[in-house]
């Protein structure tokens, strides 16, 4: 425990899927109050509060959890930032405790989400009878079909056809059979919102949402939580052995957004800031790619997993359909990536996403994730990415 | 829709066709409001009669005698937006000129999107260096016809005319 180190000393994620008895003040704090009970503390102990909300982000749900869990009058930061919410709230927590402004913070991401539909369509427009431009582009209507494509399962499937017209080597099967991993690594993990394994030819002729995406390609809009004590260096020494025992180091926590890129006013650069993010974590952390046990990166849809194998430096640049292809990110291959179900299995509450994969990666790392638990783990990456950009990367070591 | 739409803007300059083009105008029209419930201009076919005006479906569509796609162009570093920009995001300059887009390219993305009534493809187009968004028309919306690294060029097609007989005019990239 080296001076200015943070660490996580409680994790939780609810089940995720549909929870239509649980509003999301009730699913937040049950998250909120599991993290605490695992990490051994109350609300007595937190000294700020980093809450992601995306639906509701004006509705001030960080006040709100704190009247169901605890008004201690502490701070509290409702962040939005699109699918990379979550991993944002949890930086508030750590750059807090990092600053010295308080030696334990707690951050907890949560969506309602179930039935939600498509996202990225934009809503209605007035009716006129005469043709009226409309909005930055002066556009006569909805741009949707007309101009290409802003809904998700559309934007994202370009992103990975683009990595195909760059490198090569890429195919509607090739993004079926990353679908297929992570499907058949879900059936393992209880928390997961769909646990169904299924075969390639089930996925490739199941319904198309947009070409190469089908329906058990996209991630499913689900509800759920997820929460996240951090604690100082110094607070930590404090505490019991126990607590010391299950602390899980946060050796890098990165947050990015897009750099200028030509191709990014048309067609979102998911991969830019990626890297960028990636690089500077394992900067941060002293570590490389070879030295990971599991990663949990962003596949909100198949083709996106594609293109971050590549953005996290876990293969050769150009070479991320060979790297599947060899079988690395299977969990029982050289480098498991998604082990959790992934979106696609997991479920996808937005604002809850950035914790869940941190949570996943530290279940591992305490060795306590049972049956899909990756033997001997003690150093894995969580990737999120939200459209617009930002992207999260936070590389985590279990504790010596 | 994407295939009917690109055929009559080949056949615009056919004075006498415009009556029945008009009426089946109104009608793609509506359907499309209909189905994607998108209110444009309610037009019916015994309707308004054609003012001679055209209006781009979108600002950065020039329409003309060779209809092209107008970027702004950051003079420092030459980025290129179809909308406004206070500064460059890439360079922080604040002056722009007004730049037309090579009306030819090749596909380096696409998707067929298939929810809804019509698939239609979505796809980015290099036009010599600038990307450009942009749906293909004329094309069959199957992975079998379009192809990553296709040649397509710029092509127009009305829309439909409003209560006031102006036409509108969208743009999407065919096959070349």
């Amino acid at each position: 425990m080296a001076s200015g180190d943070v660490w996580i000393l409680g994790a939780n994620m609810t089940k995720f899927g549909k929870r239509p008895n649980d509003d999301v003040i009730d699913l937040a704090a049950e998250a909120a109050m599991a993290a605490l009970a695992d990490g051994g503390v109350t609300m007595a102990d937190i000294g700020i509060l980093g809450v992601g909300n995306l639906m509701n982000a004006g509705a001030g749900i960080g006040q709100q959890l704190q009247k169901q869990v605890g008004q201690t009058g502490i701070p509290v930061y409702n962040v939005a930032n699109a699918c990379a919410t979550g991993a944002t709230a949890l930086r508030v927590a750590i750059m807090a405790v990092k600053a010295g402004e308080t030696d334990m913070g707690m951050a907890v991401g949560v969506e309602k989400l179930a039935g939600a539909g498509l996202l990225g369509q934009g809503g209605p427009r007035a009716a006129s009878d005469t043709w009226q431009p409309n909005g930055r582009y002066g556009a006569l209507g909805s741009t949707e079909g007309r101009i290409g494509t802003n809904i998700m399962p559309g934007v994202f499937a370009q992103v990975g056809m683009e990595y195909g017209h760059k490198y090569g080597g890429t195919s509607f099967e090739l993004f079926a059979k990353i679908s297929e991993k992570n499907h058949a690594h879900s059936t393992l993990n209880p928390l997961a919102a769909y646990q169904k394994r299924f075969s390639l030819d089930e996925i490739m002729n199941d319904v198309m949402i947009a070409y190469p995406n089908t329906r058990p390609m996209c991630s499913g809009n689900c509800d759920g939580a997820a929460a996240m004590v951090v604690v100082s260096d110094a607070k930590l020494k404090k505490l019991s052995r126990a607590q010391q025992k299950r602390a899980v180091k946060i050796s890098a926590s990165v947050l990015t957004s897009d750099p200028w890129q030509e191709s990014c006013q048309v067609l979102p650069d998911v991969n830019t800031l990626t890297r960028n993010a990636a690089e500077q974590a394992y900067e941060q952390a002293g570590i490389g790619p070879a030295d990971l046990d599991l990663v949990e990166l962003h596949d909100c849809f198949a083709t996106a997993e594609l293109v971050h194998y590549d953005n996290l430096l876990l293969c050769e640049q150009g070479g991320a359909a060979d790297f599947f292809e060899s079988g690395a990110p299977w969990r029982d291959g050289s480098m498991p990536v998604n082990v959790s179900g992934g979106l696609q299995s997991k479920g996808h509450p937005i604002a809850a996403t950035g914790i869940a994969n941190i949570y996943e990666v530290a279940t591992h790392l305490r060795g306590e994730a049972k049956d899909r638990q990756i033997k001997g783990a003690k150093v894995g990456l969580a990737h999120v990415i939200g459209l617009g950009s930002a992207c999260g990367v936070h590389i985590l070591e279990k504790a010596a | 829709m994407a295939k009917a739409t690109s055929k009559s803007a080949k056949k615009k300059s056919k004075a006498d066709a415009k009556k029945t083009k008009n009426a089946k105008n109104a009608k793609n029209a509506k359907n499309t409001k209909k189905t994607k419930k998108k209110a444009g201009a309610a037009t019916k076919a015994s309707g308004p009669k054609r003012n001679g005006k055209q209006i781009p479906f979108v600002d950065y569509l020039v329409l003309g005698k060779t209809p092209y796609l107008r970027a702004n162009e950051c003079k420092s570093c030459a980025a290129r937006f179809f909308d406004r920009r206070n500064a460059c995001a890439s360079c922080s300059g604040t002056e722009f000129k007004r730049a037309r887009v090579k009306n030819r390219g090749i596909v380096t993305s696409f998707s067929i999107v298939a929810m809804g009534p019509q698939p239609y493809v979505s796809a980015i187009v290099d036009c010599d260096g600038t990307s450009v968004r942009t749906t293909l028309i004329g094309v069959e919306p199957t992975p079998e016809k379009v192809t990553l690294g296709m040649p397509v060029k710029l092509a127009t097609y009305p829309m439909g005319l409003d209560t006031e007989g102006t036409e509108a005019i969208a743009f999407g990239f065919a096959p070349a």
